[in-house]
């Protein structure tokens, strides 16, 4: 088995797909559990469909680097959708429906009508469960998800203390003169980013999934919000460690084995949890 | 000079009117307890001396030094609170945001301060304790030890006793009153009357008819009379 690793690493893709799986793991971890506490998971699945819409675009255009353009379409919507989300909750939560699956509907349309693939269905499922597309990045897209994944995490680091400030009670920030509407502004806009990243490694049906499951497990047993946010960092980066190994060797999809594994984890971790109460 | 002057302010939201005409100022030494009932605007009138919420008319002056960050507030606990995952520690240090607002990272000087309040509060020994595990008095501690985090001159309290055993209530009550003795003013939307008489300088009741003025002028209003009174018969 080891040996089969050994062969598989010699190939530079397997290795940029180990590299940048292991980074877009990171990020989006990282916010997972703000989302979770804030009630934003609903823009981030929201948001998921969105750029699956905005691939779609990109692939009739036929643009080379189509994260060039998905990627601000998704920034665009998360920062449209916080502000519809700011009145009446049923009208946020109507817009997020609304926009997400006019987004999933268009865009297969939209694929049917120009599209000039011979495997048509092949693609909409590479796109929605990413497949293989890791396995598939080119040099450049390595390099944009690597630097943006660093960028995600320096401001994360930056903006730590306000961010959980801002979780924890935005009445009581507001109050105090923080700029509450700024610091959500920029978690919408650093959630878009790990999407468009994250779509590369899982697809975007099961981004929510790499974002909020090793949060989740990190609450089950982790008092601190430092210790939740290291645990779930770990978490995810070992998930999908170990689930693109087992894909590699077992020839499983990349996307659904990782989160197989994050699934698996938090079953563990809340059966630890269950047993120490 | 007042800490917080409110002049002719009224208040709601787009075009229901709660309150109107309100006048009234803290100053420095003052604990002004807001009573009234559901529905009167005393969370409204506390959002907008905190500028959560815009007046719709009149104005909110500070005064006396007072910055718009460096008032503490204990608002009233979330849904979201009761099941996050966070030490005491981590919470009192937020109460030093404003602080650190041009800053990522915390000071040794806001440890300080964090320390410092921590123990005003009696909670030094929970630090490393998870919130959620906490009893509600506990976690109201907390809570007021962020709020200390962010001020030294005024405390703005919404219920701050609410779901507390009578007991704890009481300490919560004596705990506050501390403060007010060591030079805090404190601003506190109540329930309990006989409580707000007891503790506080100054009244404000709103609704159909407002009043503002001392306990002594409040006891001895026909308004204040006729609402004591009610709250001794329903207790009865």
């Amino acid at each position: 088995m080891i040996s089969t690793l050994q062969q598989y690493l010699q190939f530079p893709f397997v290795r940029y797909a180990l590299i940048v799986g292991t980074l877009i793991a990171l990020c989006s971890s990282l916010l997972g559990v703000t989302l979770v506490l804030k009630h934003f998971s609903f823009i981030g699945d929201g948001l998921s469909h969105v750029a699956f819409g905005a691939m779609t675009v990109a692939a009739v255009l036929q643009l080379s680097n189509d994260m060039l353009f998905v990627m601000p379409a998704t920034i665009l919507c998360a920062v449209l959708l916080l502000k519809a989300g700011k009145g009446a909750r049923i009208q946020g939560d109507a817009a997020v429906a609304m926009i997400s699956v006019g987004a999933l509907a268009i865009g297969y349309l939209l694929l049917n009508l120009f599209s000039t693939s011979s495997n048509l269905s092949g693609d909409v499922c590479s796109t929605l469960f990413g497949s293989t597309s890791i396995l598939t990045l080119t040099k450049e897209v390595v390099w944009l998800c690597a630097a943006l994944s660093v960028a995600v995490v320096v401001l994360f680091v930056l903006f730590y203390n306000k961010i959980f400030a801002v979780t924890f009670d935005e009445d009581f920030s507001r109050a105090v003169g923080t700029n509450v509407e700024g610091y959500n502004l920029l978690i919408a806009v650093v959630i878009a980013v790990i999407i468009v990243l994250a779509m590369n490694l899982v697809g975007s049906l099961l981004i929510s999934a790499l974002i909020i499951f090793p949060a989740l497990s990190a609450m089950r047993l982790f008092k601190s919000f430092k210790q939740v946010t290291l645990c779930s960092a770990v978490l995810s980066v070992a998930c999908a460690l170990g689930g693109m190994l087992i894909s590699i060797l077992a020839g499983t999809p990349v996307g659904s084995t990782i989160v197989a594994m994050d699934i698996a984890v938090f079953l563990l971790f809340s059966l630890i949890a269950r047993f120490r109460a | 000079m007042a800490l917080i002057t409110c002049r002719s302010l009224s208040l709601g939201y787009e075009s229901h009117v709660i309150l109107e005409n309100l006048n009234f100022c803290v100053n420095p030494g003052d604990y002004l307890c807001i009573v009234g009932e559901n529905g009167s605007g005393k969370s409204t009138l506390m959002r907008t001396m905190l500028g959560l919420q815009k007046p719709l008319s009149g104005e909110i002056v500070l005064g006396d030094g007072l910055r718009e960050s460096e008032i503490g507030y204990l608002p009233q606990q979330t849904a979201v609170q009761r099941d996050f995952p966070a030490t005491v520690w981590e919470i009192v240090l937020s109460g030093c945001q404003s602080r650190a607002a041009k800053r990522p990272f915390y000071r040794r000087s806001d440890k300080a301060l964090v320390e410092e309040n921590m123990r005003r509060m009696g909670i030094e020994h929970f630090r490393k304790r998870c919130y959620r595990e906490l009893s509600g008095g506990q976690q109201q501690r907390v809570l007021l030890a962020r709020a200390l985090c962010a001020t030294r001159k005024l405390l703005l309290l919404d219920e701050p006793v609410t779901g507390l055993d009578p007991k704890v209530t009481a300490e919560m009550y004596a705990l506050i009153a501390n403060l007010h003795r060591e030079g805090v003013a404190v601003i506190m939307i109540a329930h309990d009357i006989a409580a707000s008489v007891r503790y506080a300088t100054h009244i404000l009741h709103i609704g159909a008819s407002v009043f503002y003025g001392t306990v002594g002028e409040y006891q001895n209003s026909a308004m204040g009379r006729k609402f004591l009174s009610l709250e001794g018969g329903d207790a009865a």
